[in-house]
């Protein structure tokens, strides 16, 4: 009695999350990978199974390998850029008896809490070419009228760049603060006693101690990325100007391409998993106990 | 003496430079954001000059015409309309499944929780396409068998998919929390003659309190900003349209017709929440980030 009530209780908490996931995650996840070996008619549901032709369409598709690289790039620069500034002033920042410091970690986190249509329409202000913020900056530093067209070829990317820095330095500093606040105070003493300097100890006892947070965080930080330069571009850019690949993937869907985008989705998806665990294995060090 | 005198000049100087660092970083996130903010009581002839002068006086206008003639006011209420349910949706999902996963040993219980783990690594941007087009599939389903279509273009679905794509992570976070607390609780309870509904329920839930609460206000962010779901479920030109996508197309179509103070006007509307929250809770998110920090 009382194991046929247990099994029913655990039936009908379990069931509504289980065929919601499976219906509007693993069946559209499989039909990813499926949909990529075949042609779909735009208007009818009627598929033929094509084989790998969507694939090698796509590696002689030079939009996509722009697309590709693109992506590449944006993962690169933002990455660099952003865990370089995060991490350096959040050593600074904990470090340090900072006045104030309660008020720049609310600011820093600001960009975090908006949504990335928000950001678009606060950087078309940046960006203005004749009278943006930016621009006439530039024009006031540089005693001349700037007029750099930042929403196009070749600029463009940098724009992209500039914004999705912004939107995620702060986030990470903060983050990497609370991790860096856990390094006890006593090893700094004992090494600043050693004659260590701060650049010394930032590299001999904070960067090694925070390394697995920092790590987990890159790889993570690198795959997000891929989703939020498709966020910025597609709400940022006009259609066509640049592509990233997601971007590259949501166009095809928008012509009607249905098993070519998908077929451009399983390989970003593959891309990204790859890289991963690439990442994974090449900041791969041996961890330091605290 | 000389040696040290020198040491603490440099000190200051090292603690100088720190403030300036800092307070360029947070002039550079604060600048735009108020400028926005300021724009939004702009007159239209202001946007043409000098983007540094302050606005000539408050031109409310922009709101109401927003509001109105820009139907800032109906997506509004249609995002808070999907938000809440999909909060709602996900909660009354979540928490029980969460709480049998973490706490109850069954078949098929270890294959479940493996396939939510799973799930973490399914990004919404890769699947949207599929879970359109069947959508779109269903659709036609429907409209032969009963001539009218409910799924695309429908906001209850709309917060459906958004629950179900936040599932992996909150049950994950929940099982997290769950799997902490002794199992004397329910013991109690059952003693006490409450059943398994009621254990859950009326004990383990209340204890959650903070969890819940992280849950909702990370994807109270996440679904309020959410656009390109939303975009491709709900892209019927006439038909109802979330805050962000709304904003969107204004700020697409502002190309043309140049309407600058609605514009800025709409990006406080869609923004204004979000700050209210976050200055209401700052300290819980700041906390709560190392576990957000999954998300994406």
């Amino acid at each position: 009695m009382r194991s046929k009530r247990r099994s029913r209780f655990l039936v009908l908490c379990v069931a509504p999350a289980a065929i919601l996931f499976f219906l509007f995650m693993i069946v559209p996840t499989l039909n990813v990978f499926r949909m990529s070996l075949f042609e779909r008619g735009a208007y009818s549901p009627t598929e033929t199974f094509v084989g790998m032709s969507n694939f090698r369409a796509l590696i002689r598709d030079a939009k996509f390998i722009a697309s590709m690289q693109n992506t590449i790039l944006l993962i690169v620069t933002v990455t660099v850029i952003t865990f370089f500034f995060a991490i350096v002033f959040a050593a600074i920042l904990t470090r340090e008896k900072i006045r104030g410091q309660n008020f720049f970690r609310i600011v820093f986190y600001i960009p975090n809490i908006l949504s990335v249509v928000v950001i678009a329409g606060i950087f078309s202000a940046v960006y203005k070419p004749e009278n943006g913020m930016l621009n006439s900056i530039f024009s006031l530093l540089s005693g001349h009228d700037v007029m750099i067209l930042w929403k196009v070829q070749p600029m463009v990317i940098v724009s992209i760049i500039i914004a999705m820095v912004w939107q995620a330095i702060g986030y990470y500093m903060v983050m990497y603060m609370a991790s860096m606040a856990a390094v006890p105070i006593s090893l700094y003493e004992s090494a600043g006693l050693d004659g260590a300097g701060r650049l010394t100890q930032f590299f001999q006892i904070t960067l090694p101690l925070i390394w697995t947070n920092i790590r987990t965080t890159l790889t993570f930080f690198i795959i997000s990325n891929i989703n939020m330069a498709f966020l910025f571009v597609k709400a940022m850019v006009a259609k066509g100007a640049s592509d990233v690949a997601l971007s590259f993937m949501y166009n095809q869907k928008d012509a009607g391409l249905y098993g070519y985008s998908m077929a451009a989705g399983v390989v970003i998806f593959l891309f990204s998993f790859l890289l991963s665990a690439l990442v994974n294995q090449v900041t791969k060090r041996e961890v330091l106990e605290m | 003496m000389n040696g040290v005198k020198k040491s603490s000049s440099g000190d200051k100087l090292y603690k100088l430079f720190i403030y300036v660092v800092l307070t360029t970083l947070a002039v550079v996130i604060l600048v735009p954001v108020g400028w926005v903010f300021l724009a939004s009581i702009r007159q239209n002839s202001e946007f043409y000059g000098n983007p540094w002068t302050l606005p000539a006086g408050f031109y409310w206008q922009n709101f109401v015409n927003a509001w109105n003639a820009a139907n800032m006011g109906s997506y509004m209420l249609n995002s808070v309309l999907v938000t809440a349910l999909s909060l709602i949706i996900l909660l009354v999902v979540a928490l029980p499944a969460a709480y049998c996963l973490s706490r109850f040993r069954f078949r098929g219980g270890r294959f479940l929780n493996t396939c939510f783990m799973a799930g973490l690594f399914i990004n919404v941007n890769y699947i949207v396409v599929p879970i359109f087009l069947m959508m779109r599939d269903w659709d036609s389903w429907m409209n032969y068998f009963f001539g009218k279509t409910v799924f695309l273009n429908n906001l209850l679905m709309l917060a459906l998919v958004y629950a179900s794509t936040a599932l992996p992570f909150t049950v994950y976070l929940l099982s997290g929390y769950f799997a902490t607390l002794p199992h004397d609780f329910e013991e109690a309870a059952y003693i006490d003659g409450a059943g398994y509904g009621q254990a859950m329920v009326r004990v383990i839930f209340p204890m959650a309190q903070p969890s819940i609460i992280t849950i909702i206000l990370f994807n109270f962010l996440s679904f309020w900003n959410e656009y390109i779901i939303s975009m491709t479920l709900m892209s019927s030109s006439t038909g109802q349209k979330t805050l962000p996508v709304g904003l969107l197309n204004l700020m697409q179509g502002q190309q043309s017709k140049a309407e600058f103070g609605i514009m800025y006007a709409g990006l406080v509307l869609v923004m204004l929440p979000t700050l209210i929250l976050y200055m209401c809770v700052q300290k819980k998110l700041t906390q709560g980030m190392t576990v957000g920090g999954l998300k994406g």
